[in-house]
């Protein structure tokens, strides 16, 4: 069938009298659309009387005939009268089929210039952050409410998977955090003494780790990574439960997604990601001080002692406190996209995406927020 | 249809389907004529959509042959094989289309694949298509997301037909449709098949899809097809599955309209 391409000509036009005559010959089929397309259009619009003989097609296809009824219409836009002889019933039947107002096979413009696109995309997407800021502040609310009534009610908790949660986001994600942790320690002691053994004060490199990895870097880390490893497993978890109706089976039998879902997700992620923060911790210890006592000879006894007078036990909990309100933020923010997705397979990627970010975001904006306090408070 | 004048576009021989253990078809045999509607029913499990996957390529099935167009599509090479499914076309049961593209960039990847039109020649045969299945004009600019099931599913069945294809495959086309947009559907594949000489493998419950439609029926039980043939040939049939199938109050209605 491939061999009549560029072979045939599809389309043939002689002058007649009071008129034009026109002669569709070959296959008249969706793979030779593009020739016959070409061949159509250099046709003129004439006036008078067209005639349009069918009797040389030896296929007929709906692209096809689509072509037929295009030509014919370039015909009549001259004011001809246009006749079809010697089609056969069943191409009369197809033609029928695909003839409808031309109007409808074009493409609905592009709209308005990019730049006007531009400036309304940026002034919708300002709009919705407000009302995602909303919505979100809302969430947060239904959230402690089901806590509230949890704390009034305390045997509906669903014990078992808040269980099994704890191992997911705390216990699965030791090796990770613990690797990455140890790592930054050796990182931060290396750097840290090149540049203090310039004023010949490396020792002091216990108190730039002690302080930095206690104070900020363990729970910022560790933070980070079980945003990026947690909390998008729970939007991905709740949203695909959307997606196939699961959420509204749910709430058809009585149960409340809030407190089934989100109740243990969020008391689980306030347990770990504090129990994590304190292994990150000790890991970047542990790093900084080896680093420190392969490359600048310091002792581990001597490094301890060092650590004890350069780190008070406030410079651990100004650290730890943080864990839980960062974990609440990321677990709140990861259930809030998972309830968020609609519609297809593509949200489910895309509030994924938007999830990790935000919760990563507001973590480091919160942590800005302790900075500021706790330097107010004199810590 | 005389039956010397017959051609079989697609011949199954001797085939075997096999998940773990359990055997879903063993020395199943099946014909389909060049220009037929051709029902394919069958209770739960009995692998009628197996069936269908397994012709498309979609399983690969532990023994036998699949001939579709002259072609055995289980030992041919990869271009071969490529050829063959331009002259197909598969509707899934919910559509299956590509969720983020609209309906009418749905329908022309298969055209963009295998064909080489110009843009605006191909957005007007999308266009086209989407009138052919019966969606109103503005449809062709959505997302499959903001479409009604019984619209995903025109939607799907223009994608299908977007290369004019010899075969179609349709998986339950009209299950989750309102019996006035699933007789709706019926009349367009009806339409579509007379008029583009289409043939049809359908896999459906849908007695009144059955009666109206389909020039022959297949009756996959005891993991093969125990009766083909027409409508006529089904009430005669003694098997209790097949009698309480075509005798019961559903069919007895179905028959009576």
């Amino acid at each position: 069938m491939n061999a009549e391409i560029g072979k045939t000509t599809f389309w043939q036009t002689a002058r007649r009298e009071g008129g034009l005559g026109c002669a569709c010959t070959g296959a008249w089929i969706i793979a030779n659309a593009a020739a016959i397309d070409a061949a159509i259009a250099g046709t003129e619009s004439v006036s008078g009387h067209a005639i349009l003989d069918l009797g040389g097609l030896s296929r007929l296809d709906t692209a096809g005939a689509h072509l037929i009824v295009k030509a014919e219409r370039r015909l009549a836009a001259g004011g001809a009268t246009v006749e079809r002889i010697g089609a056969r019933p069943e191409y009369e039947t197809l033609l029928e089929l695909v003839t409808c107002d031309a109007a409808r096979l074009v493409p609905p413009p592009p709209g308005p210039p990019w730049i006007i696109r531009f400036l309304g995309g940026i002034g919708q997407s300002t709009v919705n952050a407000g009302h995602e800021a909303r919505d979100l502040i809302g969430f947060i609310g239904l959230v402690i409410v089901t806590l509230a009534r949890l704390i009034v009610k305390p045997w509906r908790l669903r014990l078992t998977s808040l269980v099994f949660n704890i191992e997911q986001v705390g216990f699965n994600a030791m090796p990770i955090i613990g690797l990455l942790s140890f790592l930054i320690g050796v990182v931060m002691a290396y750097q840290g003494a090149d540049q203090l053994a310039r004023f010949g004060a490396q020792i002091y490199v216990v108190n730039l780790l002690g302080i930095s990895v206690l104070r900020e870097l363990g729970v910022l880390m560790t933070s980070i990574i079980v945003a990026g490893r947690s909390g998008s497993a729970f939007t991905a978890q709740i949203g695909s439960m959307k997606l196939r109706e699961e959420i509204d089976a749910m709430r058809t039998i009585g149960l409340d997604p809030v407190e089934v879902l989100v109740l243990p997700r969020v008391l689980a992620l306030i347990v770990a990601l504090p129990l994590l923060t304190f292994f990150a911790d000790i890991m970047g210890l542990l790093g900084g001080a080896l680093m420190a006592w392969s490359s600048l000879d310091l002792p581990p006894r001597l490094f301890l002692t060092q650590l004890q007078q350069a780190v008070e036990l406030h410079t651990f909990f100004v650290g730890l406190i943080k864990a839980p309100v960062f974990a609440m933020t990321i677990a709140i923010v990861g259930c809030y996209m998972g309830m968020k997705v609609s519609g297809s397979a593509e949200s489910v990627g895309k509030m994924t995406t938007a999830s990790v970010v935000l919760s990563i975001f507001l973590v480091i904006v919160i942590d800005a927020f302790f900075s500021v306090f706790f330097s107010m408070v004199g810590l | 249809m005389r039956p010397e004048a017959r051609e079989a576009v697609i011949t199954v021989r001797g085939l075997r389907n096999q998940f773990g253990a359990q055997v879903i078809h063993d020395h199943l045999d099946l014909d389909v004529w060049r220009g037929e509607v051709l029902g394919i029913v069958g209770g739960s499990g009995t692998g009628k959509s197996v069936l269908m996957r397994t012709i498309v390529g979609l399983n690969r099935p532990r023994a036998g042959s699949i001939n579709v167009l002259g072609v055995d599509v289980l030992g041919a090479d990869e271009d071969v094989r490529h050829a063959v499914e331009r002259r197909w076309g598969v509707l899934f049961q919910d559509g299956a289309l590509f969720s983020s593209l609209t309906v009418a960039q749905n329908i022309e990847v298969p055209m963009k694949e295998h064909l080489d039109l110009p843009d605006k020649l191909r957005a007007e045969i999308a266009r086209l298509k989407v009138k052919l299945v019966g969606l109103p004009p503005e449809a062709a600019d959505k997302f499959p997301s903001e479409l009604s099931g019984g619209m995903r599913k025109r939607a799907g069945l223009a994608r299908a037909l977007a290369l004019d294809p010899e075969i179609v495959f349709l998986d339950e086309p009209t299950a989750g449709l309102d019996p006035v947009g699933a007789t709706a559907f019926d009349n367009l594949i009806k339409d579509l098949q007379q008029a583009l000489g289409l043939t049809v493998f359908m896999v459906t419950h849908d007695l009144d899809s059955l009666y109206a439609i389909c020039d022959r029926i297949a009756v996959l039980a005891e993991k093969r097809v125990l009766v083909e043939g027409p409508i006529e040939v089904m009430l005669e049939q003694t098997h209790p599955w097949i009698r309480e199938y075509f005798h019961g109050p559903r069919a007895r209605a179905a028959l009576g309209a």
